[in-house]
């Protein structure tokens, strides 16, 4: 149910996206999803790749400092509302979102939602029993 | 009209005997005070006895200056050692004050006076502010932070043996220092030469006029300047900017200052020998070379030195200087012979910065000192390189790590610092090994 993201520090200055980016693609791994936070100095940035142990290999033997997060992808109604509809269950759960990114390609007629939650299992059990649908791994990797 | 009175009159000496003494009876005199200085440590500092056992060195046998070239140098490492008072060679009973050098690694080094101390400490300051131009007509100002630095202690004394009424300000609040300046007409500044600078730039700011004040002269310590620095405050403040040096560790401020000249800062050699070593072999150098000045007190009780190595770089000049004064004068110094940084008047040593990082996540990231001069005031950023261990893939988590280091760090070096993360390999390594200061201001 835990869909493995890596993320990576990026000083802000030019290129250094493009840098990332096009060390993943010369390797063959494709990016699925992404998300950027960004201050003046730096930025981290998150992604879901199709091969996330292989990304990381070839993220480190260039020097970059990357982690690896578990977050949860969620299929999210394509229609107005329903991203509240879930965020409100989570509500009043009391399941801390601590930041969330879209998916940019679609499961079935549904969009995919990325969250990084403080307590993912949690998080995981919350949505279920509220019919939540929450993605497998693979099947986020391999959409 | 003061103000011309003065500078068009002989310049005075405090004390004329003392400071144009012809230099034969200088050298017999420090020889009789340096066997002085050597039994009474031989004597009382165990840290002494053992130098001296190691090298089989006998205080008595001392028949000549020098045979001081022969003795072990003493280190800020053997003060730490015995810390707080193990280097003092009087009962604390004795000591009637106690000092402490400014924020360093670790432990603080420690240093008393006994009232005999105290009062050619007085005397000493006195001499170099007279030198500069300071009377008992002058009204100073004394902008250095009163407490365990030795400087505003040094010269409020100094001030009052002159009998010019001191202003014990102390450090911080420009506007007020300014409000004071103005209405209490302080005509001596006493302060580190940034702050003089800063002070400039807040009238400006604060659009004052020069003419409202009554300033005349600057003593400026506590930290490196520049020739640049010293014209760009004389025509900014309209004042005559002097340099004076002292440490703590030898006695404060008051071991050398520059007399109108402003030709080199006459050291206060009847009672500081003072030597120039080579600061990788530890070879005495011969005279007018550049190297580390290193100091013997010939007439401290409570904490005497022998070859104290100051670690500041600098060059004497021997030669009967204009003013009459026949002591030597030592250059402004040109660095140091360590890493030891002085940012806002503030020792600051690489070191300390690696124990905080090393506190906060456990890791020892690479990291560089990064020092600049804008506006006049010293800068410090430290740049981090992130590794696994201190980054986050959560801004907020990684904005905590930030924020705590600064504050930590603030309070371990008593000055801010900018923390910057970058990434791995961000900073050029020379050999393999990262320099830890990358020193931007131009001094």
């Amino acid at each position: 149910m835990k869909v493995e993201q890596i993320s990576i520090f990026i000083e802000n200055k030019s290129g250094r996206l493009a840098e990332v980016t096009g060390i993943l693609g010369k390797s063959g791994v494709n990016i699925r999803a992404l998300s950027l936070a960004d201050t003046s100095d730096f930025g981290i940035l998150r992604l879901i790749v199709d091969a996330p142990a292989k990304a990381l290999e070839i993220l480190r033997s260039h020097s970059f400092t990357v982690n690896k997060t578990e977050v949860v992808g969620v299929e999210v109604n394509d229609r107005p509302g329903g991203l509240a509809e879930i965020l409100s269950i989570l509500d009043k759960n009391s399941v801390n979102v601590e930041y969330m990114y879209a998916f940019v390609e679609r499961s079935g007629g549904n969009a995919v939602i990325i969250f990084r939650f403080d307590n993912v299992d949690e998080a995981i059990h919350v949505l279920v029993r509220n019919g939540i649908k929450v993605l497998e791994g693979e099947k986020i990797s391999g959409i | 009209m003061l103000k011309h009175k003065q500078t068009e009159a002989m310049p005075a000496i405090w004390d004329f005997a003392a400071e144009t003494l012809d230099r034969d009876a200088l050298r017999t005199l420090q020889l009789q005070r340096l066997q002085q200085t050597l039994q009474a440590t031989a004597q009382k500092v165990p840290c002494y006895q053992a130098k001296y056992a190691a090298c089989g060195f006998e205080p008595g046998d001392v028949q000549s200056l020098d045979q001081l070239a022969d003795l072990p140098f003493t280190t800020k490492e053997d003060l730490r050692q015995n810390y707080p008072y193990g280097m003092f060679a009087v009962p604390m009973r004795d000591v009637v004050r106690i000092h402490s050098s400014s924020g360093t690694t670790g432990k603080p080094t420690v240093v008393g006076y006994t009232r005999d101390d105290l009062h050619i400490w007085t005397q000493l300051v006195a001499r170099f502010m007279t030198a500069a131009g300071v009377t008992a007509d002058d009204i100073v100002h004394i902008a250095f932070g009163y407490g365990l630095f030795t400087g505003a202690f040094g010269l409020h004394y100094g001030t009052e043996a002159i009998g010019a009424s001191v202003i014990p300000m102390s450090g911080g609040n420009t506007d007020k220092q300014l409000m004071i300046m103005q209405d209490y007409r302080s005509s001596a500044l006493v302060c580190t030469p940034s702050y003089a600078l800063t002070i400039a730039d807040r009238m400006e700011q604060n659009g004052l006029n020069l003419k409202d004040f009554s300033l005349r002269v600057g003593l400026f310590g506590a930290e490196p300047w520049s020739e640049q620095m010293r014209r760009e405050i004389e025509s900014r403040l309209g004042i005559i900017a002097t340099d004076n040096y002292g440490l703590s560790e030898v006695m404060g401020p008051g071991v050398a200052g520059e007399c109108q000249c402003r030709r080199g800062m006459h050291i206060a050699e009847d009672h500081f020998l003072a030597e120039i070593i080579d600061p990788d072999t530890g070879k005495v150098l011969p005279e007018g070379e550049v190297g580390e000045l290193v100091i013997t007190s010939l007439s401290k009780q409570a904490f005497p030195v022998v070859r104290y190595r100051t670690r500041d770089i600098t060059r004497l000049n021997y030669q009967k200087c204009d003013c009459g004064r026949t002591l030597a004068r030592m250059e402004k110094t040109r660095g140091r012979s360590d890493d030891m940084l002085i940012i806002k008047g503030v020792n600051v040593f690489p070191t300390q910065i690696e124990e905080v990082l090393f506190q906060i996540e456990g890791c020892q990231p690479h990291y560089q000192l990064v020092i600049d001069r804008i506006n006049n005031m010293d800068r410090l950023e430290i740049q981090v390189e992130v590794n696994e261990h201190i980054f986050f893939d959560e801004m907020k988590e990684q904005r905590r790590f930030v924020n705590e280091a600064e504050h930590k760090l603030a309070s371990v070096l008593g000055i801010s610092a900018n923390i910057k993360l970058i990434e791995p390999s961000g900073i050029i390594r020379h050999e393999g090994k990262a320099s830890r200061v990358l020193d931007r201001r131009k001094l």
